[in-house]
């Protein structure tokens, strides 16, 4: 079965088909084997509904200030407890999540798209192309961790929209090179060198044949991708480089509740396990993702 | 071998030179007048003017950036605008709080991350492979902040049995360094996982089996050897994100090192020392990935003779 053929079986005498495998199905039956990337994958879509619905489905408001109910413990009227102004943290818990969300899928995007794109042009041409390109991610390489990203900051100024931009760089190099090196192989394959003797234009070959090729392991990388965004997006903010107060954003959520440890942990420790849950989520989909995608895996 | 270092060597100039350049440039890069930004807002145009002359801003750009490099090399880094002590001076002190910081997370995570990936390997889909693994990608996931403010919860607040920040005492390290390392133990787990399930499957370790050497024999003396060449690899990589995660867990436990000193600088704006830091963590991390890269050829004989 590979590629949208009929599988034929041999029952009984008779030859009758019995299942039309496309890979998106064959995906499929070795996804839904991985019970815990379905959870994680059904809690992401949950994820979606609570970021679609916040305001409707959020108790309180989550910037409006209470001043009688300061810090208060986690009970049955505020069910994560209130932060140091009296707002209701369960609520801006759930206004939060569509701030991670965007600032995780709309970073991962945009690496994603520029990645994938410089990754083919420098797989398919080679040469000088190829080496500035990966010269240039060489460079972006050099620089550990979120430090690529706090460089941009310091560039642009902190805030939201600025994270979104100084984590999509901080993302591209990896694209670039995973898309490369598939690129590579592909480019070597018969079909391809079968378009191009037909007389297929590079552009055509390169987003016509190489890229659907390469797909899989963009899909994978991206969800594994959004995690690491997410959590790089809220340490920014905890730093205090990212979202700006009263945004209900998790990592500053947390960065505020700091000064409480002592009298109110509550405040501190509800943001950082929502943030906790969300990227564990991403990071079990991708796991089997990468188990339902890649070849190697197979049986 | 010698060879193959020296080539490796000869390898990182250009990427440094890149480097380089794309740090003198971060300086231009900044919206507004530099100039204006080191003699402050109050400055008069005529102040302004003449900090623009002492920092040669009103050379043409190339040659500023061959006084940039000509400088570094000197191991000028320029003035801190915050504390107007040398930039260089300033690293220093800073320098070993991080080194011990980043060594101690390493120890810690080789220990359990070797330890956890061992023992998921061997007990493959049974209850200890899936408890080691779902807390690998549980550390993976874990924001470092804030394992670092839970732990300060718990045993400093509550138990009071280590600081809650700065540098009193060795008890001072055990906090930071497990908050940094969990990350990084994580990963280690993972990869030793798969690479000794790989070595686990080879004709050799059969062979060993059939005449009659002990389960912990083949895989401490026989598999895990060879498992670990890819493993030190990683290991070894890993170095260059504690660097960076060094950032986040500085700020949360109030240590005097170079991740503080980083997000000190960013929000004063303390350009000469953003510079700089960003330029020592990027050499930091590219001589790692050539020691790392010398070692997996000395290990590695395929490599090494190709």
């Amino acid at each position: 079965m590979k590629n949208g053929t009929v599988d034929l079986h041999i029952k009984d005498g008779r030859q009758e088909a019995e299942k039309v495998r496309t890979p998106f199905l064959e995906f499929w039956r070795k996804f839904k084997k991985q019970r815990i990337a379905m959870i994680a994958a059904f809690f992401i879509g949950f994820l979606f509904i609570v970021a679609l619905l916040g305001p409707f489905i959020a108790p309180y408001s989550a910037v409006e200030p209470d001043y009688e109910n300061i810090l208060s413990s986690p009970s049955m009227q505020h069910l994560a407890g209130t932060d140091a102004f009296g707002r209701d943290i369960f609520s801006r818990i759930i206004e939060g999540t569509r701030i991670s969300l965007f600032v995780g899928l709309s970073s991962v995007f945009f690496s994603a798209v520029l990645g994938t794109i410089l990754g083919l042009v420098s797989g398919y041409y080679g040469g000088w192309l190829d080496n500035m390109i990966m010269r240039i991610c060489d460079v972006l390489f050099a620089f550990p961790g979120i430090l690529l990203a706090i460089g941009i900051i310091a560039i642009l100024g902190p805030g939201l929209g600025n994270v979104v931009i100084a984590v999509a760089i901080f993302g591209i190099p990896t694209f670039a090179r995973i898309v490369r090196s598939s690129t590579l192989s592909i480019k070597e394959t018969l079909y391809v060198e079968s378009a191009r003797s037909v007389g297929a234009s590079a552009k055509r070959i390169i987003f016509k044949h190489i890229f659907p090729s390469t797909l899989s392991s963009i899909i994978v990388y991206f969800t594994m991708r959004i995690g690491t965004a997410i959590l790089t997006a809220a340490s920014l903010s905890f730093l205090g480089l990212g979202a700006q107060p009263p945004s209900p954003e998790w990592g500053a959520m947390l960065s505020a509740g700091r000064d409480f440890l002592n009298t109110a942990p509550h405040v501190t420790f509800f943001p950082g396990l929502s943030i906790f849950i969300t990227v564990l989520a991403f990071n079990l989909l991708g796991d089997g993702l990468r188990d339902a995608l890649d070849p190697k895996m197979k049986d | 071998m010698f060879h193959y270092t020296i080539k490796r060597l000869l390898g990182i100039i250009p990427t440094l030179f890149i480097v380089s350049i794309f740090i003198f440039m971060f300086v231009h890069m900044i919206p507004g007048d530099p100039a204006r930004l080191v003699a402050g807002p109050d400055a008069s145009y005529k102040d302004v003017e003449l900090v623009r002359q002492e920092l040669g801003l009103d050379q043409p750009k190339v040659k500023q950036y061959f006084v940039y490099l000509g400088k570094i090399l000197q191991g000028d880094l320029g003035t801190s605008m915050k504390t107007k002590r040398p930039v260089f001076d300033e690293i220093a002190d800073r320098f070993m709080p991080t080194f011990w910081l980043t060594i101690w997370s390493m120890v810690w995570a080789i220990v359990f991350g070797l330890l956890i990936g061992v023992i998921s390997a061997t007990k493959r889909n049974k209850w200890q492979d899936y408890t080691g693994m779902f807390g690998a990608v549980s550390g993976i996931s874990l924001p470092s902040f804030w394992l670092g403010l839970m732990l300060i919860q718990l045993f400093s607040v509550k138990l009071g049995w280590f600081p809650t920040g700065g540098i009193e005492s060795w008890k001072s390290y055990i906090l930071p360094s497990v908050t940094l390392g969990a990350g990084v133990a994580a990963v280690i787990a993972r990869f030793t996982r798969s690479s000794l399930m790989d070595i686990l499957r080879e004709d050799y370790i059969r062979t060993g089996r059939a005449k009659g050497l002990k389960e912990n024999v083949v895989v401490w003396n026989h598999a895990l050897k060879n498992a670990m060449i890819p493993v030190i690899t990683m290991t070894g990589l890993q170095f260059g994100f504690l660097l960076g995660g060094s950032i986040v867990v500085e700020t949360v436990f109030s240590w005097p090192g170079l991740g503080r000193l980083l997000i000190d600088s960013v929000s004063f704006r303390d350009y000469p020392v953003i510079q700089a830091e960003m330029l020592l963590f990027a050499l930091e991390f590219i001589l790692i990935n050539l020691i790392v890269d010398v070692l997996y050829g000395m290990m590695n004989p395929q490599i090494r003779y190709k």
